[in-house]
């Protein structure tokens, strides 16, 4: 029997085991939208803005490992995903994204809400593909899933002119795909896996650094044998947090621009480098001249392109890490030495980490006037007892709880990491909750970043997806400010964010719960009180707007010349009240 | 240094702009460009003429590879090769140089294709080398437009292999 375009198009989601699509409806995509409302096995979620839906599915991607699926309108729908198609593809998240576009005879014509979707989206795609037959449609949309997931996952765009979701065709869902050009390598060579492990096994101090390729391969147990049989400890990217115990005795926590400093340090003065899943980003090295000097470096990674593009490898291992990872285990493990020769290896290292570790800690000083974002997410962990999803928005806050929020399990860390997506945060949040109800899900974010997106407060209560938004509020674009105090003659240049929303009567109209912590003290009992709250909550929690994020690699620096506290004319500034002063005089504030 | 690249592709459309968009994108010359079916009409041959230091040559390979529709790449500057371009050189003949204009093309083994009171049109085919040489000669004459295709290539039968120096997980067969 013949079926539209529509009905292929939900039929196909159906066999891809889709529960779950966010968007957006608009005039191309009617067809399509007017099928699924008939139909109970896909749920939609209606966002409130077309970006919404797009880092929705992201955080619904990073949460559960399946594709996040989007469906947009033509023109204005589509443009509007663009920055979470873009965030999707630097941090490799499965996405299929669908977006309506004008009938094959119009296209071209600059017809109404039209847009070259494909055009738009190609270099921010791993994929992508306009249908102009209906008979194709079935075929492109598994082509869609398979190539988003597999390899190095990514966003992937099919868009689906009108005429096609209206006209006929029979359907016949493929089994398997086969494309010509597009076969991603899975095994490693045995031969380099046989050679690093070789180094491996030799090294005195050895790191790995583990991406977030770690986490979308499945690879923690994999990472968590290798660190314990090789007793090698284990720092992560921001987007490779959650793969190794942020708790293990083995973990160093997050290495790069604001790492720890006995991260950075062993990263410094390594003999062996083993990445893993990671790609060796700017934020990452810092000075790449100056990046790991005296290490040589074994490179896993599934996408061929991430190998010695920024930074040599003299061990290249293209491969899926999990696969490449239990051939390289096994090997190990048949290797000579026992455990105690091991451990007997590693032991001067491991203590010189300690050491560093022990020199300079990540610290704060709280007091009684004023909240530390440090001391709000330390309480934070504690009183979710570590088992939460956490997704984040970007800034000062992100970087706090990377330091502080010391996740335990893969995919409870959502995050965006290589575009640094202001207002990725609550959509990822919501996304992660809709695929798991009944998890506390929390959002840390800004009052910078949580108003790039906050309508989709109105989305979390529609569908009854109780986050937990935890607001540091400091009244400023707080890496901007920081950046400006530390690089800029403390010149606030539109970083000052004075005229704010009141949130908590945001939250209000919304019909969200609304709670604010204004003074130290009142953190705990807010936090308390929001983490049980049935439904979802905004805790706008005053902290301190002249806070700096240590230990810092200024950009362009090396890993072992970090700053790990203010500068002295800056803390003198800090003493003097001259910060403030310069925001209430209006002083090289802009806008004044 | 140059290399030329072949690569491989499905004939698909948008194919072309995804190749293109690439070298754009992360800042790699195009020095020239030509795209054509092959034998197998649902594929064509596009020849990319680029420059670049060992590092970057080894990127525009993998990224090339990474693109869903690319079937292969070849670097044919590391192999032995042919390689051609055709040019077309309308040029300025006053009555006084149309001798010569016809002196140089008879050297060059060049075709004069049209002609009118006051233009001929030289084609030539020919390596780099010789059709810059052609250009040159000319140029005094006066020339008015001139077009060229971009180079194609094809490795030379003994040695048509992908060079060694790549690991193979790289390459796709």
């Amino acid at each position: 029997m013949k079926k539209t375009g529509a009905d292929i198009f939900v039929e196909a989601l159906r066999h891809e085991g889709i529960k779950t699509v966010f968007g957006l409806p608009g005039g191309v995509v009617l067809k399509i939208f007017d099928v699924l409302c008939q139909q109970k096995d896909i749920e939609l979620v209606l966002t409130r803005h077309e970006q919404g839906a797009a880092h929705m599915a992201e955080g619904y991607a990073k949460a559960t490992g399946k594709p996040g699926v989007v469906l947009v309108t033509s023109g204005p729908g589509m443009t509007n995903i663009v920055t979470g198609l873009a965030d999707a593809y630097m941090d490799s998240v499965p996405l299929v994204a669908f977006t309506g576009q004008v009938s094959t005879n119009l296209i071209g014509n600059d017809a109404f809400q039209e847009a070259d979707n494909v055009g738009i989206s190609r270099p921010c795609t791993k994929h992508n593909v306009l249908v102009k037959d209906v008979n194709d449609l079935a075929q492109t949309i598994k082509e869609a899933f398979y190539i988003a997931m597999s390899g190095r996952p990514g966003p992937v765009l099919v868009d689906i002119p009108k005429d096609v979701s209206t006209e006929k065709a029979e359907f016949k869902y493929p089994d398997k795909v086969s494309l010509r050009g597009y076969n991603p390598t899975i095994s490693g060579n045995k031969h380099q896996i046989k050679q690093a492990a070789e180094e491996i096994v030799k090294a005195k101090k050895p790191m790995i650094y583990v991406g977030g390729g770690a986490i979308f391969s499945d690879a923690a147990d994999e990472i968590r044998e290798l660190a314990e049989i090789t007793q090698i400890p284990v720092t992560m990217t921001l987007m490779g947090l959650g793969s190794f115990p942020g708790t293990h005795p083995l973990a160093l926590g997050m290495l790069g621009m604001h790492g720890g400093y006995w991260t950075n340090m062993a990263m410094h003065y390594s003999d062996l480098l083993i990445a893993v899943g990671a790609r060796f980003d700017d934020r990452v090295t810092g000075k790449l001249s100056e990046f790991c000097p005296e290490a040589r470096v074994v490179h896993i990674d599934i996408d061929p392109t991430s190998i010695k593009k920024t930074f040599h490898a003299h061990i290249p291992i293209v491969g899926d890490v999990k696969a490449v990872l239990r051939q390289m285990n096994v090997i190990l493990r048949s290797m000579d030495g026992n455990a105690a020769e091991v451990k007997a290896l590693r032991a001067p290292w491991l203590k010189q980490i300690d050491e560093w570790k022990r020199a300079h800690p990540l610290k704060y000083k709280q007091d009684s006037k004023i909240a530390k974002p440090q001391f709000v997410i330390e309480r934070l962990f504690e009183l979710t007892k570590h088992d939460a999803i956490v997704a984040t928005d970007v800034g000062q806050h992100q970087m706090f709880a990377a330091q502080y929020f010391k996740g335990t399990k893969p995919r409870t860390w959502l995050t965006s990491g290589g575009l640094g997506t202001m207002g990725f945060g609550f959509p990822a949040a919501l996304g992660a909750q809709k695929a798991f109800p009944e998890k506390l899900v929390l959002c840390i974010t800004s009052e910078g970043s949580f108003q790039m997106n906050l309508q989709e407060m109105a989305t979390a209560v529609e569908h009854k997806l109780p986050v937990k938004i935890v607001l540091l509020n400091n009244g400023f674009h707080g890496m901007v400010r920081q950046w400006q105090d530390l690089f800029y003659e403390g010149r606030y240049s539109a970083s000052y964010l004075g005229k704010l929303p009141d949130f908590v009567k945001l939250a209000e109209a919304y019909n969200v719960l609304g709670l604010r912590a204004e003074k130290p003290r009142e953190v705990e009992s807010v936090l308390k009180e929001g983490l049980k709250h049935k439904g979802p909550v905004l805790m706008d929690i005053h902290i301190d707007p002249f806070e700096n994020c240590y230990p810092m690699i200024p950009a362009g620096g090396a890993h072992h010349e970090m700053m790990l506290e203010d500068p002295p004319e800056l803390t003198q500034a800090k003493k003097g009240g001259a910060q403030k002063r310069k925001v209430e005089e209006g002083e090289g504030v802009l806008p004044a | 240094m140059e290399h030329i690249i072949s690569v491989l592709v499905e004939n698909k459309f948008g194919v072309l702009a995804r190749v293109a968009g690439l070298f754009s994108a992360r800042g790699y010359n195009i020095e020239s460009l030509s795209v054509a079916p092959t034998l197998d009409p649902t594929t064509s041959m596009i020849t990319i003429v680029t420059a670049g230091d060992d590092p970057i040559i080894e990127q525009i390979m993998k990224q090339l590879n990474k693109v869903v529709e690319v079937l292969k790449v070849v670097d044919l500057t590391e192999t032995d090769f042919l390689d051609r371009e055709t040019a077309l050189i309308k040029v300025h003949t006053k009555p006084e140089h149309r001798d010569e204009a016809i002196r140089i093309a008879d050297i060059f083994r060049a075709k004069i294709v049209d002609s009118s009171p006051t233009t001929y049109t030289i084609e030539i085919t020919g390596d780099v080398d010789k059709v810059e040489a052609l250009i040159n000669l000319l140029r005094p004459l006066g020339i008015r437009e001139l077009i060229r295709t971009g180079r194609i290539a094809i490795a030379r039968e003994t040695t048509r292999t992908i060079s060694p120096r790549r690991e193979p997980a790289l390459l796709k067969s």
